[in-house]
């Protein structure tokens, strides 16, 4: 772990920044005139899952606590958007996303006011319990949640727009809404980029690091690690919404805890000590579980072999070991 | 000289351990007080005390005519009250200039900012790039804190606190670790920083020599309570001292 300090003090600079983050967007933007709709909607699955591990790391790898229950707050997302469209008859995306934020800092709030003040497996298992009791509220009142048969989420108005009767789903979930979640994806990586860049975000490696330090330059530990867990929540519960028009239902299974691991799963496999790992560690994660259903009929092995290769061979992950790569080659080639 | 800090009959028992007995004791503004004692003598619990580290079982803690006692680290960190630790308190991972900036956010309360741009925050890093000099860790500030040497690491502590601006400053054994022949540069830059600054400094050390050096006055602690409170040279020729802290080498 010591040589993978977050990056210190003097960030990179904004031209360096947009040099990389400019041709990334364009890229992804061009994606639905590269892959078949297929794909681009396995890719729009990756940057939904890469809004939820931002949101994730900032709690593991920004604060040090890692949680087993955030398929709660991707859940709340998916049932916030549910209830908006049975109960409501809501069919605007924008409102999909305002009624989440709202419900996601409802129960975040009370969530996080139990689990932020215990840190390390306390924290872990509280967070798990405290999502557990979400998904056997979700598997139990079914009159309200559906049962296991779940909700059905229809397509969502994009921007007021309702989608042409002419326009088939899967065009519309490969090109509009694709591009919608490309935005907000985009929309969600600068704002965590500037939370994780803020004095807050300073503050918050300095409890991952050290907390008596911390309490002892003034940082309010318990109070700091309660915003984080709410940004967290809110960042994963957004995830949620974009999910749910895209699977076109959502059900228990969302919020129960082999989800949580899911997530864990792929920040770990994009490296927690990084901006970029979740992001990577997401898109690449779909693709592989997508790989490995599709080989096998034992893929949940063929992920736990990967999990254990991941974790003895590459511990710093996919973007972690990109960059120690690129310094020995740097090193080497005298740059 | 004024009080700067009073305690009155500060208790704080661990089970049957009297770690603090009914201490009376002051520190005066503007010294650089010496706190010495054999090992269990109660020096780091009374600076754990008065820093908020430990809450007192009872007593009263009154800084600057204001009753602290039941105050938080965080308001007593406000009121002006800082401190380093034996066992080094930095946030490894972080750069040394980091570790600076951050006690500079923290005392200047921008860390509830979320939304703005640390680096942007020019003013902070040029302070923080100033005290680096002043502590003589500029070579050092682009480095991990965890990867730095022990004595840099011992200055860099102090000067975690000293970015905090405290009117008063407790420093827990600032040289231990460190080699015989570090102790002394330690010292000078935290006295000189200090003394220039007009901060009180309350210094629990181990080294005599560095005690009879650097302190203005010293007091004595064993077995809880405060045994005796003088200038070095009183203390050196204090009989009793001589047998409670030197042990029989002094007999």
């Amino acid at each position: 772990m010591t040589t993978l300090a977050l990056r210190p003090a003097i960030t990179r600079s904004p031209l360096l920044i947009l040099f990389w983050a400019v041709p990334i967007a364009a890229a992804l933007a061009a994606m639905p005139w590269v892959f078949d709709p297929y794909r681009t909607i396995q890719l729009a699955y990756g940057l939904i899952f890469a809004i939820a591990g931002l949101g994730f790391n900032l709690l593991l790898g920004y604060t040090g606590l890692l949680s087993f229950g955030h398929s709660a707050y991707f859940g709340v997302g998916a049932y916030a958007v549910a209830f908006m469209v049975k109960y409501l008859h809501v069919q605007s995306m924008e409102l999909f996303l305002l009624g989440t934020i709202v419900a996601s800092l409802l129960v975040t709030s009370l969530f996080g006011y139990v689990c932020v003040r215990y840190t390390r497996i306390f924290f872990s298992i509280l967070a798990l319990a405290l999502s557990q009791v979400l998904w056997s509220l979700a598997f139990k009142f079914f009159w309200v949640t559906g049962g296991t048969d779940g909700l059905r989420v229809p397509t969502p108005k994009l921007l007021g727009v309702a989608t042409p009767d002419s326009e088939d789903k899967i065009h519309f979930l490969s090109h509009g809404y694709y591009y919608y979640v490309l935005v907000v994806f985009l929309l969600c990586v600068a704002l965590m980029w500037v939370i994780v860049h803020s004095p807050f975000g300073k503050a918050l490696q300095a409890i991952r690091d050290n907390e008596t330090r911390a309490r002892f330059v003034g940082i309010r530990i318990q109070r700091y690690r309660f915003i984080a867990f709410l940004v967290s929540g809110v960042f994963t519960g957004i995830a949620g919404a974009l999910w749910v028009p895209l699977n076109g239902l959502t059900t228990p299974d969302i919020l129960y805890w082999p989800f949580s691991g899911e997530i864990v799963f792929m920040t770990v496999l994009g490296g927690f000590r990084n901006f970029t790992g979740p992001i990577v560690g997401a898109v690449a994660y779909n693709y592989l579980k997508d790989f490995a259903v599709g080989f096998t009929v034992y893929w949940q092995s063929v992920m736990g072999v990967v999990l254990v290769v991941l974790v003895l061979v590459l511990p710093t992950g996919i973007v972690g070991t990109a960059k120690v790569l690129a310094a020995a080659a740097r090193k080497r080639f005298g740059r | 000289m004024t009080a700067l800090l009073e305690t009155t009959k500060l208790t704080k028992y661990f089970g049957d351990t009297h770690a603090v007995d009914k201490v009376d004791f002051t520190i005066r503004e503007g010294e650089v007080l010496a706190l010495i004692g054999s090992n269990g003598a109660g020096k780091t619990s009374l600076v754990n005390l008065c820093s908020g580290l430990f809450t007192a079982d009872s007593g009263t803690i009154v800084f600057r005519g204001q009753d602290i006692t039941k105050q938080t680290v965080q308001n007593r960190i406000a009121s002006g009250i800082a401190r380093s630790f034996q066992v080094v308190n930095l946030f490894d991972d972080l750069t040394v200039l980091d570790n600076l900036a951050l006690a500079i956010f923290s005392r200047e309360g921008m860390t509830r900012r979320l939304f703005t741009l640390a680096d942007r925050q020019h003013h902070v890093w040029a302070e923080a790039r100033d005290i680096l000099q002043q502590f003589g860790l500029s070579p050092k500030s682009e480095q991990r804190a965890g990867g730095i040497a022990q004595g840099e690491r011992k200055l860099l502590d102090v000067a975690v606190a000293y970015a905090l601006k405290p009117q008063l400053l407790f420093l827990d054994e600032p040289t231990s670790g460190v080699s015989t022949r570090e102790k002394a540069p330690i010292m000078d830059v935290i006295t000189s920083i200090v003394r220039s600054n007009k901060i009180t400094a309350v210094v629990i050390e181990h080294d005599m020599d560095i005690i009879f050096r650097y302190s203005d006055r010293i007091v004595v602690m064993h077995q809880g309570v405060v045994l005796a409170s003088g200038s070095p040279e009183e203390i050196r020729n204090n009989e009793s001292v001589k047998d409670a802290v030197f042990g029989p080498t002094h007999a």
